[in-house]
Formats: structure tokens, C-alpha cells, sequence
């Protein structure tokens, strides 16, 4: 009862009335109105984009439309799921998904030298491990440091480390430097919404700094090298790694503020634009529909990341804020390494841009996602 | 303990909503980061990134001139542009360019030639996505071949473009040359000038020889340009603009085909020359040289094996004998000795010798034959030129010495290039003591100026340098240098004259007492071209000569018989007519011809009466 009445408290003002009735409606239905309307309208935009970003293919709009229903799907069905369920299967999700990483490790198949995928029997499509372990490792960390005191202690803290690390160095192995960099992110937001110190916060981002030439000569491999190398100077290999860079800058730059309008984008539709309908699909929108067109965008995901970020401070348990919370910046870290990887701040490192460029296993994950989220805030804990 | 757990709820709760206060602040604070570098890009660095954006899609395109036409002075077309349909590959867009080529032989055919010549311009330096040709002028048939299977054949396209052509083929391979593929010195060349790069920048083909590289700069024209818009593979995709090139100057020379053809059909089977030129203004009228070869040949592109075959021809079909074919003049310069033993007061019409059939210098026991072994007998400078008496040039030479004989031959043109526009013609040489001692040959002695009087020892003409001095002669001494070019787009071309003065006589009717001795070369009962009396349509001036080929013997007996054809010597003829008003002036050789009068003479005289019949001649 005390919890319900502390909830009340500070709830949104009251000129919303009606709204709020209807969102407390959706609420019943696990569903967050305000975050599923926002995404709605993130994923149609997306589709917009798409269609000028893979040259105005209709059929992989539809395909990526198809993508958006299972995945919403997905996400409806999971906020159903209520949080004490995932808060079971969290470490089994976590031993079960490293397993199948160093399966991948040792049966995978892939690409330019990585191995990223599992061939699964029969009809079913490729797997990729680490799309699975994007969720399992925060729902492990944040099960694992939710039956802690908070804030957490040295010796917690140094096991919940322990767990990152797992998954962290059998995705480096692969080698895929972008996941593993953003998988173990996941797993430290859930230490730092867990309330670690700030001084060990800052002492681990000088350790990760000091590392990092560590890591340079010897985790790095020569790809990877040369794609941080490229972003140094991408004019020093212009039609070679730099290409994309630049194509992709020039695309952006060109567009100014009004952009050059929907479908008539020079860069993107003449095919000078690489991974238009991928990775540097948000080149695609800024030069179409220029620095307004790009704003309006980044507003979008603002919007998504603040209200998730409200609604994980309305859970009601540890477990459901630690995960929502690591969750929310999460998605936000995909926005900012895409963007500033297309943008030419940040190296390119291959991470799409969150329900826009175009990918089943992306979409649907993220979706999935969210609706762990939504799954955290709507149920009720049961006394 | 329930206590306790509610406030240990409550300070988790704020606990994480200070951390979500500062994960949101610093989102914000990032995604602001993103809007500023976009702000960045898309503002203050807006108009780089907008040019580089036209840049990358709009190509400005050079567009290659059309090349002016080239014609005769009866508008008779000797150089044109036809269009011709050419298999082109782009190698950056061929997949597998082993099958590629395969196919392409099944469907039309690709020989070793063209993939020798594929393989030659793929290795030349070009733009990236620039086609390069595999085959020339393809059928209607094999258009279509290809055409219908180009689904297949990516990077595989057919290309209308305008090709030179020489109707008139081999008739004029050597005067008018040929132009093609600028290869690698050519581009070199072009590159040392910024401007010709620019003039350049979409040409293929330039003027390797002749005429066509002569006038290079005449008929190249100027290059104009279009701007094109590609994708990011080269591929066009429209022309946005279009400034025209401006096509290359039409040129009208004074060659006429008519002569040249029959020059050619004249010389058919014979190796030679003949040259004719218009007397009142310099223009040559035929610069032919037998054998000739297809120009037409190495405009696209001459196979090794095609190339080979006309370099080891003994023939030498490629050697241009009009302008750099030289001989000794022999006979041929009597007429201009005897003008030289008259201006030096050696000789005068009146002076006559007797003629043993041999001549002596004092205190040298060598004898210099006539080629008349009984010798002509009493002999005068008329007589002398009529009957081509060795003896008596023999004698006015040594008797007006060297020093009066070179300089006053140097007067027609002789031992110098002389021509305007004529751009393969050498010198030939006219010696004299200067020239023998700095090329090594020692004194000049007097037996040299005996050989020179009879156009035989060191002194080498060209067939043109002979026209031309023919045509001095025939035009009283009045200077026009030999040209080819009459007008440019229509309108008259003052070339430079050249710096010699004219030819001035002491006496200036001994010009008209030449030419009577030198018409009775022809009309006269003993003279050497008698035999063209047959076919005097008009009155002709003119003069032969039997240029030695091997030195003999001074006391074997000649004979023809026993020498190889090629042994024999060479027939001179060289002539103006009509002898009252002359207006032209002609050089004929036949290579060991032997017989000026039964070989080189009646060509002569058949161009002479097919230029001065007019149209019905």
C-alpha cells in the first residue's frame, strides 16, 4: 500500500487527466502509451528514410515493415511477461548465451576474418550469439546486483565485473570490437544506476584510458586499426577506407538546413553514399532533408531515451530500474556511435542507427527491448 | 525491519533517480554534441561539402573537335570524318574480361590484331572508367550481335564515333600522311603546353605524318565541353550543359587529285616519283611517290604483322621518294649548268667544242666519257643540251670553275629545303669545297667539278627540289616556294616566301634561248625526249637525265643486260610547259628506269597534258 501511495505522489500534474487515464488504460495492458507512440513514429520515419536510403526499393521497406511487426509484436508480448520471470531466467539467459559464444568461437561462420554467426539446423535463419547477450548481460548484471545492498560494495562490484568480462572478451575474440565495447557498456550502466561510487567510476574510465594504447597493439586487429586510422585522416586513403567517411561527411555537409529534399539527395540516390540503407542511413536524412531534418530526428530519440529514462525511475523494484536504466542509455549509446561514427567523430565501428537503418535481428532486438522496459514499469509486484 | 525496508526502498529510489537525473543530463549534453557537429557539417562547412557533392555528380566532359576536311584544288574531298562503330569495353566494369573476350569472339569475331592492339591501349595511361576500344567499324550485324546480348557482356558497349578516312587511299598516303591513336610521346609532347593539354583533353587521334601533321594545328579545332551528370560508377546519366567544339579549319590544297591519280596509275608497278608545280605561284600540284600504302590502315590502328610487311617490302612503300628520295640530278642539270657557264662568261651560245666522245683536264690522264662513245661531234651550248653532250658541260664546268658553278646552282633552291609547308622534304646536297672538307672528303679537285657539271659525284636532288628548280627556271628566274596549302576555311593563305631572291640573268634572253634548246630536247630530230613527239598536245621545255646508280667502270663496257634490275639506272625527266607561258613545271624519276625517254618522260608528258587539257583532258 505504502508503495502505491508513494507512487501517486509524484505522478505527472494533473492538466493531463484524460491522457493520463488513457495511458493508465495502456498501463494495464503493459503498455507505456507515450513510449510506444514515440517509437511508432520513430520507426515510421524510419521507413521513410529507408526508402530514399536503399534507392527507392519498395521491397525492402516492406521488409523492414515486416521486421517493425514482429518486432513490435515481440515487444507487446514481452512487457506481458512480468519482470519476476526475467528476473529467473536472467543468469541461465547470460550462461546460456556465453555458451553459444564460444560455439561461435569454435563452429562459427562469418565474414571479412570474424566469425559472428551460428548456422542453426534446418530452416532456421543465421544466428548472431551476441544479439542475444545484448540483453542477457544487463538482465544478468542488474539480477545479480539487485540482491545486493545498494550501493553496491568493492567485493559486489568486483563480481559483477567478473560477469561483464565473460561475455565481453568471447565477443572481442570473434573479433567485434563495436559489440563487445558496447555489451560490457550495458553491464557498467547497471553498476553506475546501482549508485557505484564516482570515484571508482572515474578511476575505471583513467584505467580504460590507460588501456587503451594497450589495447592498440595487442587486441587490436589490422581492420580495426585501419578503421580508427581512417577516421584520424580519411583523406589519406580516399577511395580506398576513406571513401565511406567522406561520401558520407559530403553528404551530410550538402544538405545545409533545408536539405536537398525528400528523394533528391545527390549523394544518396546517385550511389555515392555507401551503406546508404545501413550504417549511414542518417546521411541519407541529413542531406535530404538538411540540419532541421537531422534535429527533428535527434529530438525523436531524446524524447525516447528521457521517458524511458522516467519510466525506469518509476519501477518498482531494483532489478526493473537497474535494467530499464542501463537499457535506455544503451540505446542512446547506439544513437551517439552511429551518428558521430557517420558524422566523423567517432571511428566507424559498424553499429546501425536504432530502427532506422535497415536489419531484422536489430529491430527486432531493440524493439524487444523496449519491451522489457515497458514490462519493468507496468506490473505490479506482488506482496 | 519492514521500517527499515522502506526506507532502504526509498533511498534506492533516490539513489537512482539522481543517477537517472545524471544519465539524462549527459545524454542531452551528448546528443547536443551531435546537433553542433551537424550544425558544423551542415552550416559553416555547407558550401565545401556542397561543391564537393557537385563535384562528385557533375563531370564536366571535354568534347574532341571534328577534325577540318581536307581538299584538292578541284574540291575533290582528300580527307573526311565518317562515323564508324566501335566495341568499347570499360575494364573496371567487366567481371571476368577472359570471358568477356571469349563470347565477344563467338558472337563477332575478335582477331589476334585487335587483341594485341586491346591489349596495347589498355596499358596506356587513361581516365578511370574511360572505354577502351577492342574492334573498329563494326557491320550492322555485328552491332546487333552484341547489342542483343548485352545483358551479358557488363562494361561492354558499342560507340558511334567519327573516324578519319582518305577516300583516295593510297594516291595520296604520302603527301597528305595520316593521323593516329596519340600515343605516349604524343601526349608527352601535348602536356608541355597547358594549352594544347586543354585543346587535347578529348582527342584521339592526331596527325602522325604529311599534311595531316603539318597542319596539325589548323584542322585539330577547338575542343568544347559538356557537363555531364554520373553516378558514383561513371555511369552518364544526362547532359546538363553544352558548349559546342568548334570544328578544325577546312583546307584546300593545290595538289590535284586528277594528276596525282594518274600519276599514280602511271608509276603503277615502277618505283618513283613525280612531282608537278604550278609555275605562277609555287603550289604543288602532284608530290607522288610509288609504292604507296592504305593510310586509311593506321588511323585505327596498324597490326605488327601489317606494319612489318610494309617495312621489309624492298619496295619501301613507307619511303616518301617525292620529298626525301635522293638522286643525282645527272642531265637533268645541264639546262642550270649551262645558265651558270653563261652568267660566268664561260660559255656563250655561240662557243661550240668538238667532241671525241671523251674529255681530259690537263696534266690528268683520266678520261671522262660521253655517254655518246663516238662523241656528237661539233657541239654548241644548244646542240649540247638537245643531245645531253657530257663533253661540253664537262668543259663549260671546269672552265667556270666550282666557285661560279655551286653558288649560282644554290639560286634554284639546290642543296637547301625550300619549300613552305612540305614537311618531310630534306636538302639533297650541293657540294662545294666547304662541304667536301667539313664532311671529311678531303680538297675539292677539279675532277669533282667535271663530275658536277653533268649532275653526277656528290651532288643528290629531290624530286621536289627539281620541280621547284624547274619551275624558277621556267617562271625566268621569279622565286615561288613550293607549297601545298592554298586556302584555309576558303579563304587564300599567304604563306611566308622564302628568303632567296630571284634568279637574275646578265643577259635575261638567254632564259627564252634555254627553253628553245630545251623544247628541241623534245622536238628536235637528235634530241633525247624525241619520243614524246607522238603526243605533243602542247609545247614542252624539258630536259632527262640517267642518274648512275653504280659507279663504272671509266673503260668497261655498260651493259644492261648482265646488271640486275635494280642496278640500272635511274630515268630523269623534268619539264615545263607550255614553253611560251609556262604553267607547270614537273619532276619525274622511275627508279632504274634506264630510258628517261621511254620511261619518265611520257609520264611527264602525260601529266603536263592532262593539267593543261583542262576538265576534258
Amino acid at each position: 500500500m505504502a508503495n502505491r501511495d508513494f507512487s501517486r505522489t509524484i505522478s505527472t500534474p494533473a492538466q493531463h487527466h484524460t491522457f493520463d487515464q488513457n495511458g493508465a488504460a495502456f498501463k494495464r495492458l503493459h503498455i507505456d502509451l507515450i513510449l510506444f507512440l514515440l517509437i511508432l513514429l520513430l520507426c515510421g520515419t524510419g521507413l521513410l528514410i529507408l526508402y530514399s536510403g536503399s534507392g527507392q526499393e519498395i521491397g525492402m521497406v516492406k521488409r523492414q515493415a515486416i521486421h517493425f511487426g514482429i518486432g513490435l509484436t515481440a515487444m507487446i508480448i514481452t512487457a506481458q511477461i512480468p519482470p519476476r520471470l526475467f528476473q529467473l531466467i536472467a543468469p541461465w539467459a547470460l550462461g546460456f548465451g556465453s555458451l553459444l559464444l564460444v560455439g561461435v568461437l569454435v563452429a562459427g561462420v562469418g565474414a571479412k576474418g570474424a566469425q559472428r554467426w551460428l548456422d542453426l539446423p534446418g530452416p532456421l535463419p543465421r544466428f548472431q550469439p551476441s544479439e542475444l547477450v545484448k540483453l542477457a548481460l544487463p538482465l544478468a548484471v542488474a539480477w545479480f546486483m539487485a540482491k545486493r545492498p545498494v550501493p553496491p560494495r568493492f567485493r559486489d562490484l568486483i563480481q559483477a565485473l567478473i560477469i561483464i568480462m565473460v561475455p565481453t572478451v568471447l565477443i572481442l575474440k570473434q573479433p567485434d570490437l563495436g559489440t563487445s565495447i558496447l555489451i560490457s557498456a550495458s553491464g557498467l550502466l547497471v553498476l553506475f544506476f546501482a549508485g557505484m561510487s564516482w570515484w571508482l567510476i572515474i578511476s575505471m574510465i583513467g584505467i580504460v584510458a590507460a588501456m587503451a594504447p594497450m589495447m592498440w597493439f595487442f587486441v587490436m586487429h589490422a581492420y580495426q586499426k585501419q578503421r580508427v586510422l581512417t577516421f584520424l585522416n580519411p583523406e589519406s586513403d580516399p577511395l580506398g577506407s576513406g571513401w565511406n567517411i567522406i561520401q558520407s561527411k559530403t553528404a551530410i555537409g550538402s544538405g545545409g538546413i533545408h536539405g536537398k529534399g525528400y528523394l533528391q539527395g545527390t549523394q544518396s540516390q546517385l550511389e555515392f553514399l555507401p551503406e546508404s540503407h545501413t550504417d549511414f542511413i542518417i546521411a541519407v536524412l541529413a542531406e535530404e532533408h538538411g540540419l532541421i531534418g537531422v534535429c527533428l530526428l535527434l529530438a525523436l530519440y531524446a524524447m525516447i531515451i528521457l521517458r524511458c529514462l522516467y519510466i525506469s525511475s518509476r519501477c518498482e523494484t531494483l532489478f526493473g530500474r537497474l535494467l530499464s536504466g542501463s537499457m535506455s542509455v544503451t540505446f542512446f549509446i547506439y544513437v551517439f556511435v552511429n551518428i558521430g561514427m557517420v558524422s566523423g567523430i567517432l571511428p566507424v565501428v559498424g553499429v546501425p542507427l536504432p530502427l532506422v537503418s535497415y536489419g531484422g535481428t536489430s529491430v527486432v532486438s531493440l524493439l524487444l527491448g523496449f519491451g522489457l522496459i515497458m514490462s519493468m514499469y507496468t506490473h505490479r509486484q506482488r506482496k | 525491519m519492514w521500517e527499515q525496508s522502506i526506507r532502504d526502498k526509498s533511498f534506492e529510489r533516490r539513489l537512482f533517480r539522481a543517477r537517472a537525473i545524471v544519465a539524462a543530463v549527459f545524454v542531452l549534453i551528448a546528443l547536443g554534441c551531435l546537433a553542433w557537429r551537424m550544425t558544423y557539417l551542415q552550416v559553416t562547412l555547407h558550401d565545401k561539402y556542397r561543391d564537393l557533392s557537385e563535384n562528385n555528380r557533375v563531370q564536366i566532359r571535354p568534347v574532341a573537335p571534328n577534325r577540318g576536311l581536307i581538299y584538292d584544288r578541284n574540291g575533290v574531298l582528300l580527307a573526311e570524318n565518317i562515323p564508324a562503330y566501335s566495341l568499347t569495353l570499360v575494364p573496371e566494369r567487366v567481371k571476368d574480361m577472359e570471358d568477356t573476350l571469349a563470347f565477344l569472339d563467338d558472337l563477332i569475331g575478335i582477331d589476334e590484331r585487335d587483341l594485341e592492339q586491346f591489349e596495347k591501349r589498355r596499358s596506356y595511361r587513361r581516365r578511370p572508367f574511360e572505354p577502351v576500344v577492342l574492334r573498329q567499324r563494326l557491320n550492322e550485324e555485328e552491332i546487333a550481335a552484341v547489342m542483343v546480348n548485352r545483358f551479358y557482356l557488363p562494361g561492354v558497349d558499342v560507340e558511334a564515333q567519327l573516324i578519319r578516312h582518305y577516300p583516295l587511299g593510297e594516291a595520296f598516303a604520302h603527301v597528305l600522311g595520316y593521323v593516329g591513336r596519340i600515343n605516349q610521346k604524343d601526349q608527352e609532347k601535348i602536356e608541355r603546353d597547358d594549352d594544347n593539354k586543354r585543346r587535347y583533353s578529348a582527342t584521339s587521334h592526331i596527325g602522325k605524318t604529311g599534311i595531316e601533321r603539318r597542319y596539325e594545328s589548323l584542322l585539330h579545332g577547338e575542343v568544347g565541353y559538356e557537363k555531364v551528370e554520373t553516378n558514383a560508377r561513371g555511369r552518364l546519366l544526362r547532359t546538363l550543359e553544352r558548349d559546342n567544339p568548334q570544328p578544325g579549319s577546312d583546307l584546300t590544297l593545290h595538289l590535284d587529285s586528277r594528276l596525282q591519280l594518274l600519276a599514280s596509275e602511271l608509276l603503277d608497278g615502277r618505283r618513283g616519283a613525280v612531282v608537278a608545280i604550278e609555275v605562277e605561284t609555287g603550289g604543288i600540284l602532284t608530290l607522288y611517290s610509288n609504292p604507296g600504302f592504305d593510310p586509311n590502315a593506321f588511323v585505327t590502328g596498324i597490326s605488327y604483322a601489317d606494319y612489318e610487311a610494309l617495312t621489309n617490302n624492298p619496295d619501301k612503300p613507307l619511303f616518301d621518294r617525292a620529298t626525301r628520295g635522293t638522286y643525282p640530278p645527272a642531265s637533268t642539270l645541264k639546262p642550270f649548268v649551262g645558265l651558270a657557264a653563261l652568267q660566268a662568261g664561260a660559255t656563250s651560245w655561240n662557243y661550240a667544242i668538238r667532241d671525241p666522245g671523251w674529255f681530259q683536264l690537263e696534266n690528268d690522264e683520266r678520261f671522262y666519257r660521253d655517254w655518246k662513245r663516238e662523241g656528237h661531234g661539233k657541239v654548241d651550248l644548244e646542240t649540247a643540251v638537245v643531245e645531253s653532250c657530257d663533253t661540253y658541260f664537262y668543259d663549260v664546268a671546269v672552265r667556270m670553275g666550282i666557285d661560279n658553278l655551286t653558288p649560282f646552282l644554290g639560286q634554284f633552291g639546290f642543296g637547301r629545303d625550300m619549300s613552305a609547308d612540305v614537311i618531310s622534304a630534306v636538302a639533297g646536297i650541293l657540294p662545294d669545297r666547304d662541304w667536301k672538307r667539313s664532311t671529311g672528303r678531303g680538297p675539292w679537285y677539279p675532277g669533282d667539278t667535271v663530275n658536277l657539271g653533268i649532275g653526277q659525284g656528290f651532288m643528290t636532288v629531290t624530286p621536289l627540289q627539281l620541280a621547284t628548280a624547274t619551275a624558277v627556271l621556267a617562271n625566268r628566274g621569279r622565286w615561288e616556294v613550293p607549297r601545298l596549302l592554298a586556302s584555309e576555311n576558303n579563304e587564300a593563305v599567304i604563306l611566308p616566301h622564302g628568303d632567296i631572291p630571284d634568279v637574275e640573268l646578265n643577259s635575261p634572253g638567254d632564259w627564252e634561248k634555254m627553253y628553245t634548246a630545251m623544247e628541241h630536247v623534245i622536238t628536235g630530230r637528235h634530241g633525247t625526249a624525241r619520243a614524246l613527239q607522238r603526243n605533243l598536245d602542247f609545247p614542252i621545255a624539258g630536259k632527262t637525265g640517267t642518274a648512275q646508280v653504280v659507279g663504272i667502270d671509266q673503260d668497261a663496257e655498260y651493259d644492261s643486260e648482265a646488271l640486275q634490275e635494280r642496278l640500272r639506272d635511274h630515268a630523269w625527266f623534268m619539264a615545263f610547259a607550255p614553253v611560251e607561258k609556262p604553267q607547270i613545271a614537273i619532276a619525274v624519276i622511275v627508279e632504274n628506269g634506264e630510258s628517261s625517254g621511254r620511261t619518265a618522260a611520257p609520264i611527264a608528258q602525260a601529266v603536263i597534258n592532262k593539267y593543261l587539257g583542262g576538265a576534258e583532258g
